[in-house]
């Protein structure tokens, strides 16, 4: 399979509030995300993070080096609303996103910009809608949902595009433990189901752990990259980067300091609890 | 107690009225403004009146509801009578002091109060039984000849539906900073009219940071989903003409040719 998105010698700079020297974000950043897969950014604030999912679908444009989105390049003004439409982006705040006061004229908004003939926007609202598990909700107004089910609706809005890329930047900060569960259900089903190659911008590392892979991200440049158990038993260099590890990480890696010799890549629950008991068994015989 | 506000409250239903099409709604409600102005006697008010209790009935709506939108206009009712009752010049029928109630008087009342409650009766049954966004839909599709002449009909009618959209969720975020304010002990209650309005600074300055951060933010959420300005954009729900809708317009334009030809008899 080929590239989804290409990053090479990314140059980036915000110009700073003090009316200073310009704020450099990417100093030749190269990344290559494969097409299908599900990818995991980390990083503590400011090291980038929402400044390289905008340049994912040309919301910013690179100042040096190119941005190619299935082999797109995002500096090419004609193809800016094809970029848009392949590269879908689901922000933070739910509210924020939501343009219409009925869920499925909300879903309809992005196929309506596309200039889709209303009976095929009909059947990729439903699908949509369906896709995410909000079909009953169709007819309701945004602001009775609940945080999971605005965020769901806010996906579906994107998948209305029928995008082959999704990046979400920290979908699921400002929802509770029910909502970012369902938010994550449906974030896999479309990886899985749908073959759509999914860009997961995070803090949570439980939800980084159930990524294919996971790149960690500072000061604008890639600390660590690889699968979830390569980059999370690289304890002390996470650390470094003011970065927290899962949990379960967190209890093997002290517990290895006092001694024991326990396998740091057990990183669901499931695992780390057998490694422990594992371990328990030993030390009593 | 912000969760009152009726601003363009709409009442779901079914009814052969909510399913007019939402520019023919607009149009009739502008004929029957028309019509109501060129009424001169009990015979067209009368026709105007069967004709509005006929649309209330078949939409359903509870006339409590119709009533109490006319409850903050009470005040502008009795002013604008008693502004009439005194000061037509005709018979006079009372007189004392300096004032003086005059037959004509007694019936130029009469008849603006009648005709005040009806136009907002009238204009109330439109937003109860149309939904904002198919009430925008219309405006812009009636509107749309104005595109000749560069007036922004897109650009107006996406504006209105964005803020009917975020009304609900300024005033959520109204409530959550009084309670933050009052928390902390601003108090909004007491104290005269100056004092209050002042106690409100402390609400409407964070209220409209994050109005315009939520704009800002809004405004990147569009540019992701290809918003690109009207041009060539289609609709989910296409607004169609029915035969009812011929109907009721033909309906709409004799009452307006009746109330025409009474008007020449002085009925």
């Amino acid at each position: 399979m080929g590239n989804a998105i290409t990053m090479q010698e990314l140059l980036f700079s915000y110009p700073s509030q003090s009316g200073g020297a310009p704020v450099c974000v990417f100093d030749g950043l190269n990344i290559n995300i494969e097409e299908g897969s599900f990818v995991a950014i980390l990083g503590h604030n400011g090291c980038g993070k929402s400044t390289f999912a905008k340049q994912c679908n040309a919301i910013l444009l690179p100042e040096g080096g190119s941005v190619q989105v299935f082999g797109l390049d995002t500096k090419d003004e004609a193809l800016l609303l094809e970029i848009r439409r392949t590269v879908g982006m689901v922000f933070q705040n739910p509210d924020n996103q939501m343009v219409a006061n009925v869920v499925e004229e909300d879903v309809a908004f992005a196929p309506e910009n596309l200039g889709v003939p209303s009976e095929e926007i009909r059947r990729r609202v439903d699908d949509a809608l369906r896709a995410v598990g909000m079909y009953e909700y169709r007819t309701h107004a945004p602001h009775l949902l609940s945080g999971g089910q605005k965020q769901r609706v806010a996906i579906a809005g994107v998948i209305a595009m029928q995008p082959r890329c999704i990046v979400l930047d920290e979908p699921t900060a400002m929802l509770d433990p029910t909502g970012r569960e369902d938010v994550m259900r449906t974030i896999e089903k479309l990886n899985r189901e749908n073959g759509i190659t999914v860009i997961l911008i995070t803090h949570h590392m439980t939800e980084a752990i159930r990524a294919d892979r996971v790149i960690v991200m500072s000061e604008g440049r890639i600390l660590t990259d690889g699968t979830p158990k390569e980059v999370f038993t690289q304890v002390d260099l996470l650390k470094s980067a003011g970065l927290d590890v899962p949990a379960t990480t967190q209890i093997i890696y002290e517990l290895n300091r006092q001694g024991f010799d326990l396998p740091l890549d057990a990183l669901s629950t499931q695992e780390c609890a057998q490694a422990l008991y594992a371990a328990l068994k030993q030390t009593k015989a | 107690m912000l969760k009152d506000i009726t601003l363009g409250q709409y009442f779901p239903g079914n009814t052969i009225v909510h399913r007019l099409d939402p520019r023919t709604k607009l149009l009739m409600t502008l004929l029957y403004i028309v019509t109501l102005f060129l009424c001169k006697w009990f015979v067209s008010y009368g026709i105007m009146l069967a004709f509005l209790i006929t649309a209330i009935a078949l939409s359903k709506i509870r006339p409590k509801a119709l009533f109490k939108g006319l409850k903050p206009l009470i005040i502008i009712i009795i002013f604008t009578a008693v502004i009439n009752l005194f000061y037509t010049d005709g018979r006079v029928l009372v007189e004392f002091w300096i004032f003086k109630i005059t037959a004509e008087g007694i019936r130029n009342a009469f008849f603006l109060v009648l005709r005040i409650m009806m136009l907002v009766t009238g204009t109330f049954l439109l937003t109860y039984t149309t939904s904002p966004i198919a009430l925008t839909d219309g405006l812009e599709s009636l509107l749309s000849p104005l595109k000749k002449i560069h007036f922004p009909v897109h650009e107006l009618a996406m504006m209105m539906s964005i803020a009917l959209r975020f009304i609900p969720t300024l005033i959520e975020e109204t409530d959550k900073i009084m309670s933050a304010q009052k928390a902390r002990g601003a108090d909004f209650e007491t104290g005269n009219i100056f004092r209050r309005a002042k106690a409100l600074i402390p609400i409407l300055v964070p209220l409209f940071v994050s109005a315009f951060r939520r704009a800002d933010e809004l405004a990147t959420a569009m540019e992701c989903r290809c918003y690109h300005g009207g041009e060539g954009r289609t609709k989910l729900k296409q607004l169609r003409y029915h035969t009812r809708d011929v109907l009721c317009l033909l309906l709409g334009a004799a009452l307006l040719a009746g109330v025409i030809v009474l008007r020449q008899f002085s009925l």
